[in-house]
């Protein structure tokens, strides 16, 4: 017997998408085998940890752990995401659009102006995430778009809903874009195939939906893995978009991982070891501590 | 793949047409199917070569061996997996979680880690959750170490016996041989030695080698000589050669039926981990990445929870999502005045609500109404959370006559169905609580002073 006997064949390449621009770029996905099985084929490069900063202050029931190492900078976005960078070593920030969801008026001028900020200030590519109100995102990250111009955002989430609105304004200035549909392969397919009438296929991530360690992790776990299936063992174009899991916030909500500070790092930690798994091409966590406890397994594996 | 009865048949007399019944089926298809659902003897058919009786067996022999270590209500049952992604169906029997004892404890501490397994239980979802083998290694105290053997069988878990010296190996097994504990490790080097005795032990056997081909030389050996209850460890030294393993075993057992590797496997990688949290992050990736015995260093309250709660998530049937009776629940003791919460019947979503009424501290009852186990925005957007689902479940449950005061809580994120709701239900008073059932304690105490 050998080992390769027993080997998988590959019909399909996970697509690679710069996120940045010259001096300050990350490079995602280009897998063409299953998550970590370098043994039988190409795996280019490891996933890669992006660290979540809010552009507006959490709210009081925030963990008190994430506020342990971030509440002296909870109050600028610049501070928050220079930290990160400057003292946690993130790869990649994910601007999370708070200040939408607040009561009143969104001024989103101020919000874009504020994104900008965040950029300039710091060295490293940037994601920008909207707080899943269609109508709310849609006007904010078309001004984030355009204010943002050439610095290579990756920008969501669009659904459905607002595709195309967004979409063109990422097109226009330069950015990538993240298609969220929730949990479900056949929805994700149909979402890419409608945005890619118009936009360029590389510049697309699939964002499946992430739950938390307790709270639907087992479906977002088993949803990210078919997506990778049908992109690098059936080979369908359609599906060869890098994926993004975002286990921070969601685990973070959980009661256990605000009652137990080492609970919650490993609820954290955990579900964004299993999405990656499963075949996250970039993660987005809110803990240090989780975060190194990720990238400690990480270390464990290499690229071929 | 598991075989198809059809297959089957076509091997039986006449192509399966011959229908004697002197197996004591009407036909030779009834038999075949018996065949393949287990639980009948092939010997039964008179008629049959012996080559056809030994392809037969083969075929209807599931790819990955079931394995069962201890004995009782406690028993671990591993193996007999039948996909290689729980999309494809589901995971089957998850890996038992082993807690590593040995001579060089202090007995402190060795009854400490025993008491912890129990100590550390603990509930989700209203389905218990515990750490549930005992790994006990033998380290140079061979009293020491026949003694705390006997101290842990008392227990009455699932053990596994660990000891490079085969005859401390076997002396342990003899004084717990009716535990049936698993006996490692069986290697290159010492199976000649080991193999006249494991034949009269009975006991399930962990073979370990240096790389899955070595272990496939000892697996054949031992199943030559009829030992075929194994369990395998390929020593892989980090997660990286783990996968790798780990995938070619499943892989070559269930799409090669390749039965040098059909076992369940053991890993103690965990056990190389610089500290808890991270011992509790391998071991997370084992138990979704095929491992069915995981060897832990020591139980601890910061990290086995999450670890439990995550061997259930991987190992929860995709099929059928977690549901609770949907009926009325009562919290404290109800009076007249009572809150009355609706809310969907999926186990998490349920709980959440309970748990959270409970801290209310204020009586209440719960109403979970049927909703193929969705949560709550799932169930609206598929139709089955409406005021024509809840409104008439109300009006039936009997409540209206034990309130003088109807007041019905709703999910805050189902606010739009206020309307419909109090279409339906005349006389309550319908209040949107929170988003998060979590925020009901802090919302129900504002409701009470308004
Ligand atoms: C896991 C999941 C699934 C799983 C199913 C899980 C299940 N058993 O329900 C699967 C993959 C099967 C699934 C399927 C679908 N899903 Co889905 N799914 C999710 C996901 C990621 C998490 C849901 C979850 O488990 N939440 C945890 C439970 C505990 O939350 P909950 O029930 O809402 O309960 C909380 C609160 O509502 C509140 N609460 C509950 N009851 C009560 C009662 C009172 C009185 C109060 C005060 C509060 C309260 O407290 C609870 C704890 O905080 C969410 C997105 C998300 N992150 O929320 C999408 C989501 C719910 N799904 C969605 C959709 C559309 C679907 C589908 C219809 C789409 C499809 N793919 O076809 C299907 C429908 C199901 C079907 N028939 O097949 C949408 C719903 C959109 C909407 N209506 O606004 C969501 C929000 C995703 C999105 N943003 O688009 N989904
Ligand atoms: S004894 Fe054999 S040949 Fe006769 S009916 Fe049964 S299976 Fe068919």
């Amino acid at each position: 017997m050998q080992i390769s006997d027993f080997f998988e064949k590959y019909k399909g390449t996970v697509q690679e998408l710069t996120i940045g621009k010259e001096g300050k770029s990350v490079i995602i996905g280009g897998d063409s085998v299953l998550p970590f099985h370098s043994f039988e084929g190409t795996m280019t490069r490891l996933p890669v940890i992006a660290m979540e900063v809010w552009d507006a202050p959490p709210p009081e029931n925030w963990a008190e752990h994430l506020r342990s190492h971030f509440g002296d900078v909870v109050g600028s976005p610049v501070l928050w995401a220079k930290k990160c960078v400057e003292t946690y070593g993130a790869e990649m920030i994910c601007l999370y659009l708070a200040s939408l969801a607040e009561d009143g008026e969104v001024d989103v001028a101020a919000v874009a102006a504020r994104v900008k900020e965040v950029a300039d200030a710091i060295t490293v590519p940037m994601i920008v995430y909207g707080v899943g109100d269609k109508d709310a995102d849609t006007a904010a990250l078309k001004e984030i778009a355009r204010v943002c111009a050439g610095e290579g955002l990756l920008l969501g989430p669009l659904v459905k809903e607002n595709l195309n609105e967004i979409a063109e304004a990422a097109m226009e200035y330069g950015h990538s874009v993240i298609a969220q549909s929730p949990l479900d392969i056949n929805l994700a397919k149909e979402l890419n195939i409608k945005l890619t009438k118009f936009f360029p296929k590389d510049k697309i991530v699939m964002d499946p939906m992430t739950s938390a360690l307790g709270y639907g992790m087992d479906y977002s776990f088993s949803v990210f893995e078919r997506l990778k299936h049908v992109a690098v063992l059936f080979g369908d174009d359609m599906m060869k978009m890098p994926i993004i899991a975002n286990p921070g916030r969601e685990s973070w909500r959980a009661k256990e991982a605000k009652l137990n500070e080492q609970h919650g790092i490993l609820w954290e930690a955990m579900t964004t070891m299993t999405l990656l798994l499963a075949g996250a091409n970039v993660a987005i966590m809110a803990s240090p501590d989780s975060m190194k406890l990720v990238k400690k397994m990480m270390g464990q594996f290499t690229v071929s | 793949m598991p075989v198809k009865a059809s297959d089957i048949q076509k091997k039986l007399p006449k192509g399966g047409k011959l229908h004697c019944k002197k197996c004591g089926f009407p036909t030779c298809l009834a038999f075949a199917m018996k065949l393949v659902a287990g639980g009948v003897d092939v010997e039964k058919c008179p008629e049959l070569e012996s080559d056809v009786k030994e392809w037969i067996i083969d075929a209807i022999t599931p790819p990955i061996r079931l394995v069962t270590i201890g004995t009782g209500d406690n028993a671990l049952h591993i193996g007999e997996e039948e996909v290689m992604f729980r999309h494809e169906k589901t995971f089957l029997r998850a890996p038992g979680l082993a807690v590593l004892v040995s001579d060089k404890d202090d007995d402190q501490t060795a009854e400490s880690k025993l008491n912890k397994i129990k100590e550390l239980e603990a509930e989700w979802v209203a389905i218990q959750l515990k750490a549930d083998v005992v790994a006990v290694k033998y380290e140079g105290n061979k009293d020491k170490y026949l003694s705390l053997v006997s101290r842990v069988a008392q227990e009455n878990l699932p053990m596994v016996l660990m000891s490079e010296d085969l005859e401390v190996l076997f002396a342990a097994c003899d004084l717990v041989a009716d535990k049936k504990p698993l006996v490692y490790p069986i290697t290159k080097e010492n199976i000649d030695a080991a193999l006249p005795v494991l034949k009269e032990k009975g006991v399930p056997v962990g073979v370990r080698g240096q790389n899955l081909e070595e272990v496939t030389v000892i697996t054949t050996q031992l199943k030559a000589a009829g030992v075929i209850d194994l369990v395998i460890d390929s020593s892989p030294k980090n997660l990286q050669d783990a996968i790798r393993d780990y995938t070619i075993i499943r892989r070559s057992a269930l799409t090669q039926t390749y039965r040098p590797l059909g076992y369940p496997i053991m890993s103690l990688l965990p056990l190389q981990a610089e500290d808890a949290m991270e011992e509790a992050m391998v071991a997370s990736t084992l138990v979704t990445k095929y491992a069915s015995i995981i060897v832990l260093s020591d139980l601890n309250k910061d990290t086995l929870f999450p670890l439990l709660v995550y061997r259930m998530n991987i190992y929860t049937d995709p099929r059928v999502p977690l549901a609770v009776e949907e009926k009325i629940y009562e919290f404290g003791a109800p009076t007249e005045d009572t809150s009355v919460y609706v809310t969907t019947n999926f186990a998490l979503t349920y709980f959440a609500v309970a748990n959270a009424v409970e801290a209310t501290k204020a009586p209440g009852y719960v109403i979970p109404i049927a909703s193929d186990g969705l949560c709550v925005l799932a169930a609206w957007s598929t139709g089955k959370f409406l005021g024509d689902t809840i409104g008439p479940y109300i009006k039936k449950s009997g409540l209206e006559d034990k309130l003088s005061n109807k007041r019905l809580i709703i999910p805050g994120m189902t606010a739009r169905l206020l309307g419909e709701i109090e279409d339906e239900l005349p006389g309550w008073k319908v209040i949107v609580g929170p988003k998060y059932a979590e925020d009901l304690p802090g919302f129900m105490a504002k409701q009470a002073s308004k």
